[in-house]
């Protein structure tokens, strides 16, 4: 096995996402198939090899810190699940 | 003859000699939409009010004179494109009801250059698909087959094209999302170069491989898009200062001086007999029409599938991480404290597939996994861009399939995610390695299902492959056509 359940609940814990006995049954088991498949990777010999990260290199995007407009307040709150007029609301931290 | 059957070259033309208003297009179309759409199902929304005052501003326009060659012609757009007050659901329970406050850049160019928008599209749940079976509103049907998968994910901008409920579409395109459903209804589809079009506005999936696109039912139609979506943009700082050609001019008879690669790793196993006979005959129709052909060799071709599900579920973990009913979107209610909340949403509000790539990604990008899994992918990744660039010392394009098969029947692959990701193996490259890809139409196999050619050339050659796409559309006379619906 390339993946464990347990391992499988630990990164849904990290992604925050719930998962039931079924869905961590059929996902460790898809897991394991696709972790296994990308295991191919490890025929090559990559050291020393730079890693691609952008598919051609483009140096950094600078620009002059200037005042610009930003979105209303109104519109930005208006997408909100829950908003007060001034900020979104959440469930209670502390 | 319906409006709505015009390529965009053919009504731009008829819209300036006042053969055509916008507004009797735009209404043809809509018509279309209203008798083809319960059998195609491509549409999440039809903005009909919108469109039709858009028409009649581009009406107005074509009366005072000289236009932008995309006035008054109707697109469709996929559902990850924000549209200013237009609901953008990225097929997912969690965008539900979503208003975007801004256009994304290629639909501010569109509406500045007074371009209709019929409404959005159909598409798999953040773009992550092959089917567009995972879209959570409808699912579009191959218009050439009903029952048969119309491809993914920009499978409802394909499906709308085809179907002629509007005359082109822009889709996005992350492993092949463009060039498959494309080539699998039958229509033109362009991925450019990574940075040739403004990001800004697309739903993030995987940021360093999505890129925009058009979806158009000719070659002709595609350089148009093109001319009017490229270039770059402040607020999308991978966007490139390039020159921007006119793509139209790309569009000669001819291909004496240019080299066509044929790559064997394209052609092996696994390969559909008729997917190959019409590669096989596109590449003696370019020969035709004075191509040279080399034979070249992409020899990692078979690893970047696991590369692409690795470096696109680890950025997609990534740029989902926003999604937790904090500031727009789907929230669950119930929950009591912010981390339940997070987590209630996500797991409510996403489906199984998207579950899936963020867990890879997540996996992926985790301590201890680094290293093996994303570095290694990474790695990797410069080892086929390197097989472009090598490639591409001997040739000018490269030739191949889009997909190994034609369209198959809707739910084949429900329960085999890897399956289905290994039919991605021929378009997936280009992502990777940033370069531009074409499909168009090539042919069609025994169960009358199209089957396209894939063209892929250097970084910014998107010109060469609309040149040689268009000697293929001359040779096959496949230009512009739609299934009996």
């Amino acid at each position: 096995m390339k993946i464990s359940r347990k391992e499988v609940e630990h990164v849904a814990t990290l992604a925050r996402l719930n998962m039931s006995e079924e869905e961590l049954e059929r996902m460790t088991v898809q897991l394991d198939t696709i972790l296994s498949y990308v295991d191919k990777l490890n025929e090559l010999e990559t050291t020393g090899v730079a890693p691609t990260t952008h598919a051609f290199s483009i140096n950094n995007a600078f620009r002059e810190d200037e005042m610009q407009e930003s979105l209303p307040v109104k519109e930005a709150l208006a997408n909100a699940p829950k908003e007060n007029g001034e900020a979104f609301v959440v469930p209670k931290i502390i | 003859m319906n409006s709505y059957e015009l390529t965009i070259s053919q009504a731009r033309t008829a819209l300036d000699n006042k053969e055509l208003s916008s507004r009797e297009l735009t209404s043809s179309c809509l018509e279309r939409i209203r008798s083809v759409d319960d059998t195609v199902h491509s549409f999440i929304s039809v903005t009909e009010k919108e469109a039709l005052q858009q028409a009649d501003a581009a009406d107005r326009e074509i009366a005072q004179g000289t236009v932008a060659q995309l006035c008054g012609i109707p697109f469709s757009l996929k559902d990850l494109l924000c549209t200013r007050g237009v609901t953008t659901t990225c097929g997912s329970k969690i965008l539900e009801n979503f208003v975007p406050p801004y256009d994304a850049t290629v639909v501010e160019k569109l509406k500045e250059q007074g371009a209709v928008i019929l409404g959005k599209v159909a598409m798999d749940e953040f773009a992550m698909g092959s089917t567009s079976e995972t879209c959570v509103f409808t699912i579009p049907e191959n218009p050439w087959n009903p029952g048969f998968v119309a491809g993914g994910s920009s499978g409802g901008s394909a499906a709308s094209v085809a179907a002629m409920e509007c005359l082109g579409s822009l889709g996005s395109d992350t492993g092949g999302s463009i060039r498959q459903p494309a080539s699998l209804c039958g229509v033109v589809g362009l991925k450019p170069t990574y940075g040739r079009v403004s990001r800004y506005g697309l739903v993030a999936f995987a940021s360093s491989l999505d890129q925009i696109g058009p979806l158009t039912r000719d070659v002709t139609d595609s350089a148009m898009v093109m001319n009017g979506i490229s270039g770059y943009d402040k607020r999308d700082s991978t966007s490139v200062k390039q020159d921007i050609p006119d793509f139209t001019n790309a569009l000669s008879e001819g291909m004496k001086g240019l080299r066509v690669g044929i790559p064997r790793e394209y052609f092996g196993a696994g390969l559909d007999g008729e997917v190959a006979g019409v590669v096989e005959r596109a590449i003696q129709l370019l020969r035709d029409a004075g191509a040279e052909t080399v034979e070249v060799s992409l020899p990692h071709t078979e690893y970047c599938v696991a590369v692409y599900y690795l470096i696109a579920s680890a950025e997609a973990s990534s740029n989902l991480a926003r999604y937790d009913g904090v500031v727009y979107g789907y929230r669950d209610q119930n929950a009591e404290s912010l981390i339940d909340m997070y987590r209630e949403t996500r797991s409510n509000g996403f489906g199984d597939e998207v579950k899936r790539r963020i867990l890879i990604g997540t996996y992926a990008l985790s301590s201890g996994y680094y290293d093996a899994y994303y570095k290694k992918a990474s790695q990797v990744r410069t080892l086929i861009l390197n097989d472009f660039q090598k490639a591409y010392e001997s040739c000018d394009l490269i030739i191949s399939p889009v997909t190994p098969t034609p369209a198959w029947r809707r739910g084949a692959h429900a329960d085999d995610p890897l399956a289905l990701y290994l039919s991605d193996i021929l378009t997936i490259s280009a992502n990777l390695a940033g370069i531009p890809g074409l499909s168009v139409p090539g042919g069609f196999s025994s169960d009358g299902l199209p089957i396209g050619i894939q063209l892929q050339g250097p970084h910014f050659q998107e010109e060469v492959l609309l040149k040689a796409a268009y000697n293929l559309e001359l040779g096959t006379e496949l230009g512009n056509r739609c299934p009996e619906i």
